[in-house]
């Protein structure tokens, strides 16, 4: 490892493609412009729809959804029992569903078992309970070594798992998405479901990350 | 097909380096991207199988040295013309020639799009090839088209963990050869099969494969 990226440079944006007319790649932000007013004027697009889709999932559903989804399965065994066995269906009780989610698989960390989901090809991942991936998600690196070396990402990520742990690592190759159910963190007995989601990391959700502990109330 | 894009077990990347603030998008013209993308896929002129193939298609030195956006907006480029839906033309000018016969996705109708999300599950009766326990070698086919079996499994045996159901095949959705529908399954593989006798044989790893990636082992 380590030996650096290529940086082809202009290079690697030759002249090869079929519909780019120049050398060097143009500026990103300059063609998505230039390509929005051309779908506005054909009328192939409503730019209130485009407003309408960036709210959607820069604001609206993120994170939080899949953390009271882990919540509720903390504290109502009949919830993670159904979330367990159909988890889209149990995740539709709490009103999340659509696009990027049509099929949940959840999966649960025990002390036995740890789980970890990665997308080797594209960037699949649970859109209504954990919102966009991240850019690391997505990312040459955690793509390339979530299955040959998870225990080497899980640590960079902080986590050190016991020898004895079974790691399994989940790459998301069909419309089928995974997200993790988390360990409840000990001494957490005693709170309820808002308080208990506040514990509930992404991270923890994809498994890189474990629940928080609880803050400590002088 | 065998691209940049299918990057699992490769090496040399560097540490995956988290962000510490994480904006869901870093730049407006990201922003612009993803929603025109969704957008123009709401057309129904492509699916979701045509879309993954289109990205994969740009060429390999270029995917790995453009952000993940760019990867997005080179294949939203390329079916708008595939598909007829924008010629080469206009792309290069950015001038439109003519007013398109389709009318845009309006809110109303694109909020139902993303709330019923895909038909990738089918409704069938089509018996499984394979159960859960059994043994299963990967194919090892290597096809110009579409695939959805990453290269480090190619080849391997594992076992079936579970059936997910009759599911569109998406190798033969995503290369224009219609939806093909068949089982797809859990395959567990230990990590020593894939990656030889130094990895940890604690660990698993369990790809989603279809009928017609799988023989019996």
């Amino acid at each position: 490892m380590g030996e650096g990226h290529h940086h082809h440079g202009s290079q690697a944006h030759g002249e090869d493609h079929d519909h780019h007319h120049s050398d060097v790649p143009s500026d990103p932000a300059l063609r998505v412009k230039a390509l929005e007013s051309l779908l506005v004027e054909k009328g192939l697009v409503d730019p209130a729809s485009l407003d309408y889709l960036i709210d959607l999932y820069e604001t609206r559903i993120g994170p939080r959804n899949g953390a009271r989804v882990v919540a509720r399965a903390w504290t109502d065994p009949a919830y993670k029992a159904r979330l367990l066995a159909k988890g889209g269906l149990a995740i539709k009780e709490l009103g999340y569903e659509g696009r990027q989610g049509e099929d949940i698989v959840v999966v649960e960390n025990t002390p036995a078992v740890h789980n970890l989901v990665v997308c080797t090809l594209c960037s699949c991942y649970p859109w209504p309970v954990l919102g966009l991936p991240p850019v690391w998600y997505k990312s040459a690196p955690y793509r390339s070594r979530a299955v040959i070396d998870p225990r080497g990402v899980l640590r960079e990520f902080g986590v050190e798992l016991g020898g004895e742990v079974e790691l399994r690592v989940w790459d998301s190759t069909s419309e089928v998405r995974y997200m993790v159910l988390p360990q409840r963190p000990p001494g957490t007995e005693g709170l309820g479901e808002e308080s208990l989601a506040d514990l509930v990391t992404r991270d923890s959700m994809i498994g890189v990350g474990l629940a928080l502990a609880p803050k400590v109330t002088a | 097909m065998n691209g940049a894009h299918d990057l699992g077990g490769m090496q040399g990347f560097g540490p995956v380096g988290a962000e510490p603030d994480e904006p869901v998008f870093h730049a407006e013209w990201e922003r612009r991207a993803f929603a025109l993308t969704l957008a123009a896929g709401a057309l129904g002129k492509w699916n979701i199988d045509q879309s993954r193939y289109a990205r994969e298609r740009q060429p390999p030195a270029e995917y790995l040295a453009t952000s993940y956006y760019e990867h997005w907006l080179y294949g939203l480029e390329k079916l708008l013309v595939e598909k007829g839906l924008v010629t080469a033309e206009e792309l290069a000018t950015g001038k439109a020639a003519a007013r398109s016969d389709l009318s845009p996705v309006g809110i109303t109708q694109m909020s139902e799009i993303i709330r019923r999300g895909g038909a990738h599950r089918i409704a069938s009766d089509l018996p499984a090839r394979f159960s859960a326990g059994q043994k299963v070698a990967v194919r090892n086919r290597h096809p110009l088209g579409h695939t959805r079996a990453p290269r480090y499994v190619r080849g391997r045996q594992g076992v079936i963990d579970r059936d997910h159901g009759v599911f569109v095949f998406a190798d033969s959705s995503g290369s224009d050869q219609g939806p093909k529908p068949q089982h797809c399954y859990v395959v567990r593989f230990a990590a020593p099969e894939l990656w030889g006798p130094e990895a940890n044989p604690r660990d698993v790893v369990l790809v989603d494969l279809w009928d017609d990636h799988l023989d019996p082992a």
